[in-house]
């Protein structure tokens, strides 16, 4: 299996993957820490790839994704952006709609 | 590696003529930026779109010499 299609398997077998610098209880980047703890705070179930341990999955992402920064948020296969998106959609609560939407159990 | 604000600056108003820029330094290590642009260029696009199009204003330099550039993007 090649890059980009490791990348597809992991983003197709989990709802909320989140790509990031580092585990969701060590992250290894403030940006990563950031976005994780917006998950937590939701109490979302999220796998966290910590992309310092594969750098093929490190760069394969940002071209997967085309963008150009970890952390990369994907939920339902569906990519919807890096730390500053995922704040001001947490912020706005259309995160939480969002999830609404996709049937995602977070808590409210 | 570093960048300075002028060039961010200049290679924003390059790729948006039109937008209201404000950019910050935030740590005065030229390598955490906030920007926040608003631009009729992003006019119909989501926020991922927006985004990405600044990214590709600045050339590549997101994620290599710019290290952090916390990005507010609004329709004009």
């Amino acid at each position: 299996m090649n890059t980009q299609e490791k990348i597809k398997n992991i983003i197709s077998s989990n709802d909320v993957v989140l790509f990031m610098k580092g585990t969701p209880d060590m992250p290894q980047c403030g940006f990563s820490m950031a976005v994780a703890n917006v998950l937590k705070h939701l109490e979302v179930k999220f796998s966290g790839i910590n992309v310092l341990e594969d750098e093929e999955i490190r760069n394969g992402i940002k071209v997967f994704s085309d963008w150009p920064t970890i952390p990369q948020l994907y939920i339902q296969g569906e990519f919807v952006g890096g730390c500053d998106i995922v704040k001001e959609m947490f912020e706005k609560k259309e995160l939480q709609t969002l999830f609404d939407s996709k049937k995602i159990n977070y808590k409210k | 590696m570093a960048i300075k604000q002028q060039e961010i600056e200049k290679l924003l108003k390059e790729g948006f003529p039109d937008a209201e820029i404000e950019i910050q330094d935030l740590a005065g290590d030229d390598n955490h930026f906030s920007a926040k642009i608003r631009s009729s260029a992003f006019k119909g696009k989501n926020r991922v779109q927006q985004h990405q199009m600044v990214y590709n204003s600045l050339k590549g330099k997101m994620g290599n010499e710019l290290h952090a550039l916390a990005l507010t993007t609004e329709e004009k």
